[in-house]
């Protein structure tokens, strides 16, 4: 069945010994790892510093025990100041889309089944690939060491508004040395990204395997394929912004600060720059981030859903067509961040429009998902379900969307819980979901074992509805008036809805908790779980065609050659419903080939 | 069907193992994707230019003729250049390496006497009191903007010096092909594409009239 395969290429020979092997290793699939496992320890950080806020707002007078030995100025008695609580925040934002909604459903999983699912043995640039991840954990390192500096991280917020971010330590703690380290972690981050990106590109149009053509790839790889082109070009933008920002800081230029601006009482010496200059510069970045945190998540989500489907989506084109689309429309939208930010108001009309617009490759890939599932027998696992939970936040969400395109609703929304909630919903918990569905479906080939389903579920359901009980409410706060990044509502009008803030920290500590399982489960199942079959999900892509955990080189030496389209379902073949796709057996197939 | 039009046919099979859809080696693939990512961050930087640059009513325009005639100078040499590169590359594709290393070593000088002239250029307005923060002309961005941009170009430029010796000096050790060059040609000559923007909005748009 095999006897076409031609054989592979090796740039690089098997590595010997555990720094070659485990700490700089050229191999995709370790890199991968790599990047999945920062994802987790990010992500940890992340959690907990979103635990300390949600205790502190529903219980403004709580003493967090511990947190006075993170900073002692920060949190006196282990009540975080109101300074200290924007730092945290900021640090939440910036790990968890950096660090965790980045790397993990892009670099992480596309590392590893990048090259696989296209037929190659590797990335092209292994070493690029492997600077890319060390690139990025350097970035991770200084981003953290802001927590040990005097006065701790920066306040302004993940997305480092100016001139807060741009006056040094004279516009609050941390705004000194924490914002410089902020802005270099950001701008080394976008190295890592250039170089992984140019390796997931030049992967899928050049390595591909024979009979691999571009429309016979998984969704996922057109996923990954789409966010590296958006990759390449939206950080390239970040950088020399942070650069900037950190020149502000150490040079004595004004490229984001105005002139004559007096901050707590002092006038300061810059002049002639411009605050709306940073936003526009961020969010040219800011906004396809987004789209690099979702789209990769929509491609696995595919994936999985058609797995245990057992057919096909309603189109493969149209599907792939309107990921592109949201990557090029998402250039486009950027200035809806701005709706209140003082530019002007003909420049909101203009940014609405796209923004209208690209809710309709949003709601197009929707409705293949949702028209697909419609009379699917959907095999019920951790995967399928997270799948689900990601197509039903990522509506939940997404509904919200179309109030905040309208630039006179925004500005009453903006500065309110609602967007926080908006963006929650979309952008994070979807994305995350994204990950949990990759991890339960691709965990067997990773490690040759099978994670706990029965734990799977109970993570599942504990999940779907805490990130409801969670989120759902921040609406509800947004439109009672209820603003963003302030750290207590003790003595005004928000005193009534202390009641649902304390109720969304019960929602976010059960829900954290809960990861636990998570955890468990992946750690357990590592070293102690069942033995996994090659293909426990009887799946067609290439990557269940190769032992778990797969050989070094993927396929042993040798190249697949493929005959068929990625999702051949519900047919009539000799392993059952399904062929390969690297299986040379006429099929009769019920869906036209594509 | 010629190789431009199977490239664009997405539903055809690859006919062999690792041929590219664009007939593009892997390396002068990612040399394309580098230049595209960096023309964004060139972008970002001149944007960035334009919009301070309108909105600040009182934007110096010091330039006189012997600026002028220094940027053309240096452009002429950058423009040399990537004659002098193309034709080391054209030498490489036919098998000529030692005049191909010539062209390439050239190139390089050529790329070392534009580092000079600039930097030269740098020092004198330094010493007329232009810095990153302040200058003696109006607006304080002015000094910003002119050094940021041109020192990104400047450190393309000197990066791309190094980029030709090491390169050149692998090539005659047999390591690197007329490939090799050739991507090294297209990182050339984007440095030199950059330089055609950073003319007219960094220098001929601060003439004083």
């Amino acid at each position: 069945m095999h006897d076409m395969h031609v054989p592979a290429v090796h740039h690089h020979a098997p590595p010997q010994g555990f720094i070659r092997k485990h700490v700089f290793s050229l191999d995709h699939k370790v890199i991968g790892e790599q990047y999945y496992g920062l994802a987790l320890l990010a992500v940890l950080i992340g959690m907990v510093l979103s635990w300390i806020m949600r205790l502190h707002l529903g219980w403004p007078t709580l003493s967090i025990p511990g947190l006075q030995l993170l900073s002692k100025n920060g949190a006196p008695g282990g009540i975080p100041t109101p300074e200290y609580y924007l730092q945290l925040m900021t640090m939440h934002g910036t790990f968890m889309v950096f660090f965790v909604l980045t790397t993990a459903p892009f670099a992480g999983f596309g590392n590893y089944f990048l090259p696989i699912q296209v037929g190659a043995e590797d990335m092209p640039f292994p070493h690029f690939n492997m600077m890319s991840f060390w690139v990025t954990f350097v970035a991770f390192v200084v981003a953290l060491a802001a927590f040990f500096v005097p006065d701790g991280p920066p306040l302004s917020g993940w997305t480092g508004y100016a001139p807060l971010s741009a006056l040094g330590a004279v516009a609050g703690p941390g705004q000194g040395l924490g914002q410089v380290l902020w802005a270099a972690s950001l701008a080394i981050f976008c190295v890592g990204q250039l170089l992984g990106s140019l390796n997931f590109i030049s992967t899928t149009l050049d390595m591909r395997c024979k009979g691999m053509s571009m429309m016979r790839l998984p969704l996922t790889v057109w996923a990954w394929f789409i966010t590296s082109a958006m990759g390449l070009t939206a950080f390239a933008v970040l950088m020399p912004a942070c650069i900037l920002l950190i020149l502000d800081h150490v040079a004595g230029t004004s490229f984001f600060v105005a002139s004559n601006l007096v901050v707590n009482d002092q006038l300061q010496p810059h002049s002639g720059g411009s605050t709306l200059l940073w936003q526009h510069l961020f969010w040219f970045f800011g906004h396809p981030e987004v789209y690099v945190a979702i789209v990769p998540g929509m491609g696995v989500v595919s994936h999985v859903l058609i797995t245990n489907m057992r057919r096909p989506m309603l189109s493969h084109r149209v599907l792939i067509y309107s990921m592109a689309a949201l990557a090029f429309l998402s250039y486009m939208v950027y200035g809806h961040h701005m709706f209140v930010s003082g530019m002007n108001p003909f420049s909101s009309i203009v940014f609405s429009f796209p923004t209208l617009a690209i809710t309709i490759p949003s709601t197009i890939i929707v409705l293949i998902w949702i028209g697909s599932l419609y009379g699917a027998k959907l095999r019920i696992n951790s995967a399928s379900l997270f799948a689900l939970g990601f197509i039903s936040l990522f509506v939940s969400g997404g509904v919200s969307g179309f109030f905040l395109a309208q630039p006179s609703l925004d500005i009453l929304l903006h500065a309110t819980y609602f967007v926080v909630g908006h963006f929650h919903f979309t952008m994070a918990i979807a994305a995350i979901f994204g990950i949990f569905a990759g991890t339960y479906f691709w965990f067997s080939k990773v490690t040759g074992r099978m994670m706990n389903e029965t734990l799977g579920k109970i993570h599942f359901w504990f999940t779907f509805v805490g990130a409801y009980s969670i989120f759902m409410p921040f609406h509800y706060l947004g439109i009672a008036g209820n603003v963003r990044r302030y750290q207590a509502f003790v003595d005004d009008y928000l005193q009534p809805l202390l009641g649902v803030h304390k109720f969304i920290t019960v929602a976010a500590l059960v829900t954290g908790a809960a990861q636990l399982i998570f955890l468990y489960n992946l750690i357990y199942s590592r070293f102690r779980g069942p033995k996994a079959p090659q293909n426990p999900w009887e799946a067609t892509s290439l990557e269940w065609t190769i032992p778990s955990p797969p050989p070094f080189d993927n396929f042993g030496g040798k190249l697949p050659v493929v005959y068929h389209d990625p999702y051949q379902y519900g047919i009539e073949a000799s392993s059952g419903d399904y062929v390969m796709q690297d299986s040379p057996e006429q099929v009769q197939t019920v869906h036209d080939e594509k | 069907m010629s190789q431009s039009d199977a490239a664009f046919d997405l539903h055809a099979p690859a006919v062999h193992a690792r041929s590219s859809p664009f007939g593009i080696p892997t390396k002068k693939l990612a040399m394309w994707l580098f230049i595209i990512a960096d023309a964004a961050t060139f972008a970002g930087c001149l944007v960035a230019y334009g919009f301070l640059r309108n909105g600040t009513p009182n934007w110096p325009t010091p330039f006189k003729t012997p600026t002028v005639v220094n940027a053309g100078v240096m452009t002429f040499v950058l423009i040399t250049s990537s004659l002098t590169i193309l034709l080391g590359v054209r030498d490489a594709k036919l098998a000529r390496k030692s005049q191909s290393l010539r062209w390439i070593n050239i190139t390089a000088v050529l790329g070392i006497i534009f580092a000079i002239l600039h930097i030269r250029e740098w020092f004198g307005m330094i010493s007329e009191g232009v810095t990153l923060a302040h200058n003696p002309w109006g607006s304080a961005l002015f000094g910003s903007a002119f050094f940021s941009i041109t020192g990104l170009h400047l450190t393309h430029v000197a990066g791309g010096v190094v980029a030709l010796l090491a390169v050149g000096w692998r090539y005659r050790g047999g390591r690197y092909n007329s490939d090799d060059i050739e991507i090294l040609g297209l990182y050339w000559h984007f440095v030199d594409l950059v330089w055609m923007f950073v003319v007219p909005f960094v220098y001929l748009m601060n003439v004083a009239h």
